[in-house]
């Protein structure tokens, strides 16, 4: 059995960027497959420049990717994913404004052939607070809030460093498990919202990613920094990935493949708060690494080489 | 008959709905349309005529008029029956309710035996294990059926479907670790059979037999649907959600425009997958395709869940048994977009509203477009509208909006509606069809069918008794009498599909549209409506025999 393909949600309400965002995240794409999902083709999802072809129901885009529309039927259009050849190496799911993202997390989860990446909502800095105070949309924009592993907060561009202060407090109040990632129009690494952003899963990819994590392509990855952990002897998988989820590291994201206790390879995977140990796939005598991705200046170094230290079974 | 031919029916009594002449004894009929209705010297006078009388022991009211349905019953009927109450299928037999979860059991074995193929999916349709005590419905009760072939049962409330082990198998679903709120674990760690929600029942549906392509109505369907039009007395029926591609468009124009097709299709596209921009640009498209039975161009938003799914938005105190609120569909920004654009281009929206706070949006929403997009005969229409106040009322009077109330609600769910979802008080007030017309809003009354069984006559018992199933009168000051009752099922509804011009009434001008009834639904008691028996049909001057179909 193959690996399963990677899931991100990208939710939040409208105009809050995940139009944007899905676009820039095609186009720093690289050899990476990407498939996105999106609720409905009205408003063109997709920059012209990077259209190949329009078909019914689909939209080629160029490098291999793919833009499909699932109308009220997501699963169906994950389980038509499966059968591309060659599969997407990661399927973003671009919710309506309304939805609540938890739920389209619960669906994915259903799917065969999938796992679910991480829950990523998107919240604009200039009317987010306003919104959540809505009286008929208040509490459809706290519940999307509070169901996210990442929080893009975009358009900070159009607030002041004072506002910008008091929406981060705001934030951790309504969403204290998830990271923030703090944007201007969308801008966001790819390495910080796909998990296979940083490989794929196999032991190989972890392998190679001391040259791939957080390639600066633009501005916005400079805000970010990694620390890779390689060539380590048999860990408490578990345990590490529990304490790799705890606030106080400055992790946004965490993805390794990595060897337990009993000698077998597990993918460890943490986003925000979420964490998640599962089989590796392929050939167990790959060696194995994992990937630490945080917040330039926040991340805490020598804490995570304590952990790791400590993790040695 | 041919075309200008001038036919004279006489009845035993002709109730018009004409407030000029509200009765007569002979309805002049030439071209498919009403020459007028009287006396027979009076009906001469339109000349050469051919006195028919096979309507001479009967009683004629204008066709009646389903204003909220889903051509998806016709397809329902392909598939068991096994709800709680009796059930009249398309062919006219009456499919006894099963009354134990046994009684489910054996038809569904009955069912199976006649299936040959033995990978053939089972399906069926309309449980409602409520009546069957606290006991929730599991795998292994469906496993007495069949543990080979996969069989999934649809709820009444079309929310969720119980499944057996087979299908949870060809799904991926029997395994452990399975993590999603819409699907019960047991105590062996496996889903119990149950799926609540669409995204749970998804991945059993192509293993089923519910697949999506099914349930949206293919040509069988939609001609079942219109049997059971006629069966019920039915002349124009609002099919309230369909996505309406092209290509379901040309089947729906063909079969309609069959000579022997009786029944008046209006057929709404539901809000989604599109801009509000292409939205009304569609229904502008849709428009100019209308024929003379398929009418084409109003529109349909849903804007919340429903209160028995605890998915329909409540103002404060929201939910009796302390649910969080529900769902939207919709954000105000794109209610507000498509209501300004078709207020713009004289399209008419009928939006779905359950709970009282997506009511109150809809309200503001319309009162904000029709400040910019002042239009003097919108009919925008309520569709459900349960749980609307007397003030909500006085707001929709003061738009221009008309209401579809949902009276079968009472009878179907009314004790849960008391017992759990909105609580007594506020369950009296459900559907207030009294305060409707007491405020002036043009009221129609509806089945939602499949949800409930299409047939306007116990739509209008509901209305007009507000009996639930266990017998309790819910809201008795809510109660309507029974002439505004077949009002709201004849030209109430007609004028919510601005139709009423057109039918609704037995007129001089209007269309031949009768339903044909062996009881005087004005002599036999409102106890008794939904018991009135019906013959049939006169659908533009054709007439349809129900025993004939
Ligand atoms: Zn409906």
């Amino acid at each position: 059995m193959s690996a399963p393909v990677p899931v991100t949600i990208i939710g939040g309400y409208l105009g809050a960027g995940k139009t944007t965002l899905v676009n820039h995240l095609l186009r720093h794409a690289g050899s990476l497959r990407l498939a996105v999902l999106v609720n409905d083709f009205g408003d063109l999802p997709i920059d012209a420049d990077l259209i190949e072809a329009r078909g019914e129901g689909v939209i080629s885009i160029a490098g291999g990717c793919v833009c499909c529309s699932f109308g009220s039927d997501l699963m169906g259009a994950l389980l038509k994913l499966a059968q591309l050849d060659p599969a997407p190496g990661q399927v973003l799911i671009e919710t309506s404004g309304v939805a609540l993202p938890g739920a389209v997390a619960s669906a994915v989860r259903l799917v065969p052939g999938f796992a679910l990446d991480a829950v990523a909502v998107l919240a604009d800095a200039e009317t987010v607070r306003e919104r959540a105070a809505d009286r008929y949309m208040g509490d459809t924009i706290e519940g999307q809030l509070a169901q996210a592993d990442l929080i893009v907060l975009n358009k900070l561009d159009l607030v002041t460093p004072r506002e910008r202060v008091d929406l981060v407090t705001w934030l951790a109040g309504r969403a204290p498990k998830a990271r923030v990632i703090e944007a201007a129009r969308a801008q966001v690494p790819l390495q910080v919202l796909l998990g296979s952003g940083v490989g794929n899963g196999s032991a190989r990819q972890v392998g190679n990613l001391r040259a791939a994590a957080i390639q600066p392509p633009e501005d916005a990855a400079s805000l970010y920094e990694s620390v890779s952990f390689f060539d380590m002897g048999p860990l408490q998988v578990h345990a590490l990935a529990q304490e790799l989820a705890r606030p106080e590291l400055g992790l946004v994201r965490a993805k390794g493949v990595l060897r337990d206790a009993a000698g077998g390879l597990k993918v460890l995977q943490v986003v925000g708060a979420r964490y998640e140990v599962t089989d590796a796939p392929g050939s167990p005598r790959e060696t194995a690494g994992c990937v630490c991705i945080g917040l330039k200046g926040l991340l805490d170094r020598s804490g995570l080489d304590r952990l790791f230290e400590r993790a040695h079974a | 008959m041919t075309a200008s031919t001038t036919t004279i029916y006489r009845a035993r009594r002709i109730v018009t709905m004409n407030p000029s002449r509200p009765e007569a004894t002979h309805v002049a009929v030439r071209e498919g349309r009403i020459l007028g209705t009287g006396t027979l010297e009076e009906l001469t006078g339109w000349g050469a005529h051919v006195l028919d009388d096979r309507f001479a022991g009967k009683v004629l009211v204008p066709g009646l008029v389903e204003g909220h349905s889903h051509t998806m019953e016709g397809t329902f009927w392909r598939y068991v029956y096994v709800g709680f109450f009796d059930r009249m299928d398309p062919d006219g037999k009456v499919w006894p309710g099963t009354k134990s979860i046994d009684e489910v059991l054996a038809r569904l074995q009955q069912a199976e035996a006649k299936l040959t193929d033995p990978a053939a999916p089972l399906a069926g349709w309309s449980l409602d294990p409520v009546y069957y005590g606290s006991r929730r419905v599991s795998r292994h009760d469906l496993d007495r059926a069949s543990t080979t072939r996969p069989i999934g049962v649809l709820h009444a409330s079309g929310h969720i479907m119980n499944v057996n082990t087979r299908s949870l198998e060809l799904a991926g679903l029997l395994r452990k670790g399975v993590e999603h709120p819409g699907i019960p674990l047991g105590e062996d760690g496996l889903p119990t059979g149950e799926l609540r929600g669409p995204d749970a029942m998804m991945p059993v549906g192509p293993h089923t037999g519910f697949d999506r392509d099914v349930l949206a109505c293919d040509e069988l369907g939609l001609r079942n649907f219109a049997k059971l039009c006629v069966r019920k007395g039915v002349t124009t029926a609002a099919d309230l959600a369909n996505l309406l591609p092209q290509d379901a468009v040309e089947m729906m124009s063909r079969v309609t425009a069959e000579p022997a097709f009786p029944v008046r299709i209006v057929s709404l596209r539901r809000f989604i997958n599109l801009t509000p921009r292409q939205f009304i640009e569609r229904a502008l498209e849709l428009r100019a395709q209308s024929t003379d039975r398929l009418r084409l161009g109003i529109m349909k938003v849903v804007a919340d869940g429903s209160i028995q799914g605890f998915s329909a938005r409540l103002r404060w105190p929201g939910y009796y048994n302390g649910a969080p609120n529900g769902l939207w569909y919709v954000a105000p920004e794109q209610l507000r977009e498509t209501f300004e654009l078709a207020l713009a281009h004289g399209i008419q929206i009928h939006t779905h509203t359950n709970g009282d706070e997506a009511t109150e949006l809809v309200l503001d929403t319309l009162e904000a477009a029709l400040q910019k997009h002042p239009a003097r005969d919108h009919r925008f229409t309520l569709q459900h509208c349960q749980l609307a106040d007397a003030a909500q009322f006085r707001r929709m009077k003061a738009l221009g909006t008309c209401v579809n109330l949902f009276p079968n609600h009472h009878f179907y769910w009314g004790d849960q509606h008391y017992a759990m979802t909105v609580g007594p008080e506020r369950a009296t007030r459900m559907n207030a069809c009294a305060t409707a017309l007491a405020t002036g809003v043009p009221l129609a009354i509806h089945s939602d069918a499949p949800v409930t069984p299409l047939g306007p006559m116990f739509t209008a018992w509901c209305a007009v008794n507000r009996r639930t199933a266990s017998g309790r009168v819910l809201g008795e000051h809510e109660r309507i009498g029974l002439a505004d009752a077949l009002r709201s099922i004849t030209l109430g509804a007609a004028y919510t599909l601005k139709l009423d011009g057109e039918v609704g009434s037995i007129e001089c001008g209007k269309r031949a549209d009768f339903a044909v009834l062996e009881d005087d639904p004005l002599e036999i008691g409102a106890e008794s409506l939904k018991d009135v028996r019906i013959w049939g049909t006169v659908q533009d001057g054709r007439v349809f025999s129900a025993s004939e179909l």
